[in-house]
């Protein structure tokens, strides 16, 4: 493969599992309104989880539980699951904002146990050395990479399929009528706060699931891919691919990280070396400006919801 | 401990000034705005350009580690940051009220923070600063606390801002109305009460208070353009234990995070401090999400 082809491999990888915490956003904010504002926190929690899970056996570490990857990523999701639990029991009763500052702090908090909790998570070092599903299969890293862009592809086809198909459940219709008219909603017997929880663990699991598949693929976990950032990146990609839409939130999620891979190549390619830093916090800049222009100017993003009238409206 | 009770009670009193403005946009402005804690960090910075243009060219007043310059940068700071505030009501907030959900509002909050996080890193670069290169000698109170004057100061300062407030909200005719808007939009309206002056004051007191915990916090430890990223969650934390729209509520709830915060580096790993707001924040949420003064929009769904 060109050098060129790798990177597309690699880039879509990346841009994919993205995606599919872009379709666990797209439910809790695009579909229900939840606000959570501490989407790397959850993304780490199921990297983190998967990784503790899968390591081989360290003498100066709790965990090693060697499990297979499938079980691990599971186990992951369970422990993202726990965590909206917590938040959202605290939380979904109350005003909206309540929500989105809990899991501001939870990603915070997620952040200092990865740094601080060393013997569990490596510290700021990480785990390293994880072992890659079926890696021993492969010829080459090349050939194995276009395997796990299939798996990432073919996992977020699923979520794709599995979302599409709870929206338009009465589930699903149930989470716009809970957004729309909380009232009407409650008139009608059905339990806000409850389809909010619902709404807001499948989310964080979704965004768990991602993490896991992020682990497998490159092998090891470090803080440095959990920054606070990637929180909004992951709603930079939401809002302009038009929240309320699965098909946009892939959209969103493959072209900004485009647009950040290619704003980063610009900027070490024209700014010179001394400039680097200042570069990437115009990197930065670019996601910020990128989600309160398309919010002021776009809300509806690139593709935005479908209408959904009742058949039986004139 | 008498240290850690000391110190606890410094951040919190920077945590407090902080929380009110907070405290006052999330009660009156009906948001939780997220760059808030930003608008904390350009006033320390902006203070920081108006020192470094002026220079100190004045010595510092004994037994301060500043003098006049850094009060009159401190001034500066609080209209630039005001200014700055009312650019982004006007520019970002105005045209998002009124939207169906008013998350919306939260969301574009949330979008500036990085935007006027990344600007100061821009202007001003990363790396650690000071006022002041000279050093402090921490004078020896009692056995075991050894306290810096510049602290005493921001004591005194934060004391004196929270009275005279009190006082703005209790005797004028602009805190009753802005008491009024907290308390019931509606009835305010129909009164005749000017919801865009009430709401340009607030963003104006709110900032100007902002600025001055910022120099203060630029003064007793150092500043870094994250120092509003790490102070949001504390800010929160205050403004919801103390009650959302009670400015005195804020002023104990910035204490109690800050005396949290200092005190637990005696019993857990100083690396998981900033996490102690938000077990305060949990605890609040479960127990009594009013906070323990009811506020004006209490933890209800409004």
């Amino acid at each position: 493969m060109t050098g060129f082809a790798a990177y597309l491999v690699f880039f879509l990888i990346v841009a994919l599992t993205y995606s599919i915490v872009v379709m666990g956003l797209n439910i809790q904010w695009g579909y229900t309104g939840l606000f959570n504002a501490g989407v790397v926190g959850f993304f780490a929690i199921g990297a983190y989880g998967t990784a503790i899970l899968v390591g081989p056996d360290r003498t100066h570490l709790i965990g090693g539980f060697g499990l297979p990857f499938p079980l691990a990523v599971l186990g992951g999701m369970a422990l993202c699951a726990l965590a909206a639990l917590i938040v959202g029991l605290a939380t979904l009763r109350l005003r909206e904002e309540y929500l989105a500052i809990a899991t501001f702090g939870i990603a915070i908090s997620i952040q200092l146990v990865a740094l601080n909790f060393e013997s569990l998570t490596g510290g700021a070092q990480g785990l390293v050395g994880l072992p890659r599903p079926l890696f021993g299969l492969f010829d080459s890293p090349a050939s194995y990479n276009l395997f796990y862009l299939g798996v990432v592809a073919v996992m977020a086809g699923l979520v794709y399929w599995a979302l599409e198909t709870a929206v338009r459940s009465p589930w699903g219709r149930l989470l716009k009528a809970v957004r729309e008219d909380e009232t009407a909603a409650r008139s009608l017997g059905r339990n806000p706060a409850r389809v909010r929880l619902e709404v807001f663990v499948l989310g964080c699991v979704l965004m768990g699931l991602a993490g896991g598949l992020y682990v497998g693929f490159i092998g090891y976990v470090s803080p440095l891919d959990f920054l606070p950032i990637l929180t909004f990146q992951i709603w930079a990609m939401l809002i302009v691919g038009g929240s309320g839409n699965n098909r946009g939130a892939i959209v969103g999620a493959v072209g900004v990280w485009a647009l950040w891979a290619m704003s980063g190549l610009a900027i070490s390619r024209l700014l010179p070396v001394a400039y680097q830093s200042q570069g990437g916090a115009i990197q930065v800049i670019l996601i910020g400006l990128l989600i309160v222009l398309t919010l002021i100017f776009r809300p509806r993003g690139l593709i935005g919801e479908a209408e959904s009238v009742s058949k039986h409206a004139d | 401990m008498l240290q850690a009770i000391a110190d606890g009670i410094l951040s919190g009193s920077i945590i407090a000034l902080g929380a009110i403005g907070l405290t006052l946009t999330m009660g009156i402005l009906r948001f939780a705005n997220f760059a808030h804690a930003e608008l904390v960090t350009w006033g320390a910075y902006m203070a920081l350009g108006v020192l470094s243009l002026t220079g100190a060219f004045m010595g510092p007043l004994a037994p301060f580690s500043f003098g006049v310059p850094l009060l009159m940068a401190t001034l500066v700071a609080m209209v630039a940051t005001a200014l700055l505030a009312l650019a982004i009501d006007w520019l970002v907030y105005r045209p998002l009220r009124g939207r169906a959900n008013h998350l919306t509002l939260v969301f574009g909050s949330f979008g500036v923070s990085l935007l006027v996080r990344m600007v100061i890193l821009l202007l001003f670069g990363g790396a650690a600063q000071y006022y002041s290169s000279t050093l402090q000698i921490a004078m020896k109170v009692a056995p075991g606390l050894r306290i810096m004057p510049d602290q005493i100061f921001t004591l005194g300062l934060t004391a004196v801002i929270v009275v005279a407030l009190h006082l703005f909200l209790q005797k004028t005719r602009l805190g009753l109305s802005m008491r009024a808007l907290a308390e019931n939009p509606e009835l305010a309206r129909v009164n005749g009460i000017d919801t865009r002056h009430v709401v340009r004051w607030t963003w104006i007191i709110g900032a100007s208070l902002a600025a001055i915990a910022g120099v203060l916090y630029g003064l007793t430890v150092q500043l870094r353009p994250e120092i509003g990223f790490h102070l949001l969650l504390p800010l929160f934390a205050a403004a919801i234990l103390g009650g959302v729209g009670n400015v005195f509520g804020a002023v104990i709830g910035g204490l109690i995070v800050g005396l949290a915060e200092s005190i637990s580096v005696l019993f857990i790993p100083a690396g998981y401090k900033l996490a102690v707001p938000f077990m305060i924040l949990l605890l609040v949420l479960y127990i009594r999400p009013t906070g323990i003064f009811a506020g004006t929009v209490g933890g209800g769904k409004s």
